[in-house]
């Protein structure tokens, strides 16, 4: 089966076959806007539990690592009853459109960026801290400074994000219904397909989708490498 | 003028016993004793890092901040140049001419050269000397080091006692912590001797090694040769 499935599946990406454009374009659409989202939330979330001192800290820490592993078919399920007719956002209309995938990638990957970006923080703060109080800086200008000076390993922490987003497909099929044309991406065609048996379309998004992460890991990668010999 | 600094029964925890003593002008102050004697802690507790748990800490001005400065044991820079680092350390000082005074300072410390290279690339020697002339741009009147040379090799442990010296000469006045006997009798004019968190002797150089008048600092002395 594979070795009939395999050349069909090239000759579609080959050919940039329509329907698949279509759909490798509406995911990357909707899993870079969840980063985005995600990383404008996410990363002052972490900087201020590294720094910051106040009670339930570490009760929202290991929340917050806890909810790293969130399985993404009950942030669909949540979502989907959020916005669902009778649910509080029911009046927006959301549901099953690329907007509602959005908001259910976002709320998935919010915990992983805030995470990995508090670890990152709170390890350079420790290095830098009392130096910089040495010198003068305090509150906000020190912390930017070191947000700053630590930008290279938050990329990495925004690049798993994607990654998360990007693979996930619990929430999407959930609250996007995989209406075809309108909000169906790659890995619920992939299911969807599969189960259908039309297999070539289904390894050929494979393929692309295993391409972007493995492109999207290459220059996190160089770009560290460049980072580190550049400013050590 | 930020000087005398006095410590008017300052203690931390059960690190520093209650100590007074003053701090003048002009000669260089060694502080001396074994590892986890209290030296860092006290230089922490002069420089502002920490807060005594016990007792007041005068300085003899209202706002000492800037006008004193501190060089730790493992210098911290910043992921940009040489120069960048201490023009950081001048712009937090909302100093002008930025740019110029820290080539000024990086020239003091023979590393002019080096300006444009990323400062965590330098080997360790010159990483610290560029702490001390990121510490020197603002020329404060007091200079905190808080065992300087620890982890560094002999010729780089030269040229940083070098630059001190120098330091010393300009006027500024040198607060250094050390365990290192030679360094304290080629850097300082008066010891202050820590052990187990008291402060057990405070001497002129000469008189400290010739003549210790505690039996503590007799046996750190005895302990401590041959001199390094």
């Amino acid at each position: 089966m594979l070795s009939d499935a395999f050349p069909a599946a090239l000759g579609l990406i080959a050919a940039l076959e329509s329907s698949l454009v279509e759909i490798v374009v509406l995911s990357l659409a909707v899993s870079l806007s969840a980063v985005l989202i995600a990383t404008l939330l996410g990363l002052p979330l972490g900087a201020a539990l590294a720094v910051g001192r106040f009670p339930g800290r570490h009760a929202l820490i290991v929340l917050l690592n806890a909810l790293m592993g969130l399985p993404p078919v009950v942030v669909g399920l949540v979502v989907y009853l959020m916005l669902s007719r009778a649910g509080p956002l029911g009046e927006l209309g959301l549901l099953f459109t690329p907007p509602a995938m959005v908001i259910a990638q976002t709320v998935l990957i919010v915990p992983i960026i805030a995470a990995l970006c508090r670890q990152a923080v709170e390890d350079a703060w420790q290095e830098y801290e009392e130096q910089l109080r040495s010198l003068g800086a305090r509150g906000i200008g020190a912390a930017l400074t070191v947000l700053w000076d630590i930008r290279f390993s938050l990329l990495t922490a925004v690049l798993a994000g994607l990654g998360r987003a990007s693979a996930e497909v619990g929430a999407v099929m959930i609250v996007g219904g995989n209406i075809d044309g309108v909000t169906r991406v790659m890995t619920t065609t992939i299911a969807l397909e599969t189960s259908k048996g039309d297999l070539p379309l289904a390894l050929g998004l494979g393929i692309v989708l295993i391409g972007i992460v493995l492109a999207l890991n290459a220059a996190a990668f160089l770009v560290k490498e460049a980072a580190q010999r550049r400013y050590g | 003028m930020i000087l005398p600094l006095r410590l008017e029964a300052v203690a931390f925890r059960d690190i520093i016993q209650p100590l007074s003593l003053e701090i003048e002008a002009g000669t260089s102050t060694i502080i001396l004793g074994a590892n986890g004697a209290g030296k860092s802690v006290l230089m922490r507790l002069m420089h502002g890092l920490l807060a005594p748990t016990q007792g007041r800490i005068v300085w003899n001005a209202d706002h000492p901040g800037l006008r004193q400065a501190m060089v730790f044991q493992r210098p911290v820079m910043l992921r940009r140049s040489a120069l960048a680092n201490v023009v950081y350390a001048l712009k937090i000082a909302r100093v002008e001419n930025a740019a110029r005074l820290a080539l000024d300072a990086l020239k003091e410390v023979g590393l002019a050269h080096l300006a444009h290279r990323p400062a965590r690339v330098l080997s360790g020697g010159e990483q610290q000397r560029l702490a001390l002339a990121r510490a020197w741009a603002l020329h404060p009147e007091v200079l905190f080091l808080d065992e300087p040379t620890a982890s560094l090799d002999p010729s780089a442990t030269r040229e940083v006692e070098t630059i001190i010296r120098a330091f010393d000469a300009s006027g500024t006045k040198i607060v250094m912590a050390t365990h290192n006997l030679g360094q304290a009798r080629r850097l300082g004019d008066e010891v202050l001797f820590i052990h187990q968190g008291r402060l057990v002797e405070r001497a002129p150089v000469d008189r400290f090694f010739r003549q210790p008048a505690s039996a503590e600092a007799a046996a750190f002395i005895k302990g401590e040769l041959p001199w390094v």
